[in-house]
């Protein structure tokens, strides 16, 4: 297939269609609704299920259901709808089962406002609802990886039986771009379909003992026991499944990290810095959680120049904390960022950097 | 001899978490009577509430799904929207069912997601220690209405099955008992009908089974089937509502 031009949310609807994936649910809120729009018009189409459900706390509970019974599901929302979903996430990493979860974020904290922000990066990357559990968090920065990173997500929920949180914004919801589609190689849910790579789904007890789905475990010792048991697979995706794009910072005085849109737009601040001969690099996190800790030391080996990292986000530092417990004082740390609508611009991370060199 | 009660194959043979005097393990047994009769054991998928029967899923031999409290009818609508050919069943109490999952209740109906409920209504919160349900009767003492519910303060007992029968997308509603033998066999028949009702897709069905709790109401298991008798019923009359 050539290229389609699409906005950011299409491409995270089309790639969960594309990833097999045939339940949605999803309330109304802005700056996502091209996503359910787009999921009401499609799933009919292709034997799929949409439902727009009475709230948030409905929606990520019915893709539990869906979950539960062996169907890749997601749910979108915006900032204050994902609030509402935390309760349904906690449930859903408790009881071990896959689920995409979008978050197209806009600026808080409350009603806040509709514009792009990235605020709600502590509630995706450190839990966001009750109990020791952690999302796999994916933050794409162009449409095309909006759309690659929704077939990722959807990999990475089913491999480790765990809910991922694709963390966008509403800039990078609302742009249009040109991409690329393409398929991965399953099979499409459908209804008669008894998921074989899924044992634990629960299809009714047909020649065999039954299934549960459940998070409860009330016996003293067994929620320590599966606490622990999470821990260690949470450990093994902190192992397997660091993702960042890293470009210049062998060299660079000064590397700029930043995620999502303003990875994208801090791009374009190095470009122009270049021109003005200042060495600077990018780092890039793709994935939030876990945390791209092993480029940064890395770095700390091979980059003999380096004198300052400059965090930038929409938020007033969030990811900062992050990059502060990687970095340990070993390099200052500074930070840029803005939030409540304001997106920090091109100008504004070359100003500061220039403050810093 | 031929042997004419027998555990049911869908009910697990253990012992029960449920106080002496409940209600719950009557209409555990009769689901899994139900579910055996109708020879769909294979076929269930079972979605337990939060409250007293948060396990119900460890006394029955067949798949169930946890719910967070309340949302039993979400978790449930997305089973059975990727599982049409199963048969999906909630089990839920007042508080699950009437007061946080009020939303996810009227909508679920309303939608006519065709799907079984079973309610109990106990007028109180039992697990977590004899509160206030939305539906306790005016007057009775609970741990949070401690001089008796009051109509000025707390409202009045609500009857979802009355405002569920409202809704268009709603099959079958019957509230039954669970006060003699007699009532239990009613609730039996009720509980089959809204099985049958799913299998024959007929949309959404509930049965509201007044069940007592002596624990909270503070009474001996008899007197609390006689209180159930001579007071709750007079609030919640029992029959068919839809």
């Amino acid at each position: 297939m050539g290229k389609i031009l699409i906005n950011g949310n299409e491409a995270i609807a089309e790639g969960a269609i594309r990833a097999g994936c045939r339940f949605f649910a999803g309330y109304p809120i802005t700056p996502q609704n091209e996503i359910p729009a787009y999921m009401a018009k499609r799933m009919p189409e292709i034997g799929g299920v949409f439902i727009q459900p009475e709230s948030e706390l409905a929606a990520i509970s019915m893709v539990m259901g869906a979950s539960a019974s062996g169907f890749r599901a997601i749910t979108t929302s915006s900032s204050p709808g994902v609030s509402l979903k935390q309760e349904g996430i906690s449930y859903i990493a408790g009881a071990q089962l896959p689920a995409v979860i979008v978050n197209i974020m806009r600026a808080g904290p409350g009603l806040g406002n509709i514009w792009p922000a990235q605020s709600d990066y502590f509630q995706a990357t450190k839990g966001g609802g009750h109990g020791d559990y952690r999302n796999i968090v994916l933050a794409p920065s162009t449409v095309q990886e909006a759309f690659d990173l929704t077939l990722l997500a959807f990999e990475l929920a089913d491999i480790y039986r765990n809910p991922v949180m694709i963390l966008g914004d509403g800039m990078l919801g609302q742009m249009m771009e040109p991409i690329t589609i393409s398929d991965i190689k399953r099979k499409p849910d459908s209804k008669d379909m008894v998921p074989l790579d899924k044992p634990w789904a629960l299809t009714g007890c047909r020649n065999r003992k039954l299934n549960l789905v459940a998070s409860f475990r009330m016996r003293e010792g067994e929620m320590e026991k599966r606490n622990l048991e999470l821990q260690a697979h949470y450990k093994e995706i902190v192992r397997k499944e660091q993702r960042y794009e890293a470009f210049n910072e062998k060299e660079a005085e000064i590397i700029i990290v930043a995620y999502g849109t303003m990875g994208r737009i801090a791009k374009g601040a190095i470009k122009r810095l270049e021109a003005d001969n200042k060495k600077v690099g990018l780092i890039r996190p793709i994935g939030l959680w876990p945390f791209c800790k092993d480029v940064f030391t890395k770095l700390f080996k091979d980059n003999a120049t380096l004198k300052k990292i400059l965090v930038v986000e929409m938020s007033y530092g969030q990811m900062l904390e992050d990059v502060e417990l990687t970095v340990l004082g070993r390099y200052p740390v500074e930070f840029f960022g803005r939030s409540g609508g304001g997106v920090p611009t091109e100008e504004e991370i070359v100003k500061k950097v220039l403050e810093l060199y | 001899m031929e042997k004419i009660y027998n555990l049911p194959e869908s009910l697990i043979d253990v012992s029960t978490h449920y106080c002496p005097g409940c209600g719950h393990g009557i209409v555990h047994r009769i689901i899994c009577e139900v579910i055996d009769e109708l020879n769909i054991r294979q076929k269930i998928i079972g979605v337990a509430p939060i409250g007293c029967a948060v396990i119900a899923y460890k006394y029955w031999d067949f798949d169930c799904c946890e719910a967070a409290h309340g949302r039993a009818l979400a978790v449930a609508t997305g089973i059975k929207r990727v599982r049409p050919a199963n048969i999906v069943f909630t089990y839920q109490g007042d508080g699950d069912l009437a007061a946080i999952g009020c939303a996810e209740t009227i909508h679920a109906a309303n939608r006519g997601e065709n799907l079984t409920t079973i309610f109990i209504n106990n007028a109180i919160y039992g697990m977590t220690g004899g509160q206030m349900a939305p539906t306790t009767l005016l007057t009775q003492k609970t741990a949070t209405t401690p001089a008796g519910r009051d109509a000025k303060l707390e409202g009045y007992p609500l009857k979802i099955s009355e405002l569920l029968a409202q809704l268009e997308g709603v099959a079958y509603i019957e509230r039954t008992s669970t006060d003699s033998p007699k009532a239990v066999l009613i609730t039996k028949k009720a509980i089959k009908e809204a099985f049958q009702n799913q299998i024959d897709g007929k949309g959404f069905s509930m049965v509201e089974v007044l069940s007592p709790c002596p624990t909270y109401w503070g009474l001996k298991p008899v007197d609390a089937v006689k209180w159930m008798r001579e007071v709750m019923i007079k609030e919640f009359p029992l029959g068919r509502i839809k």
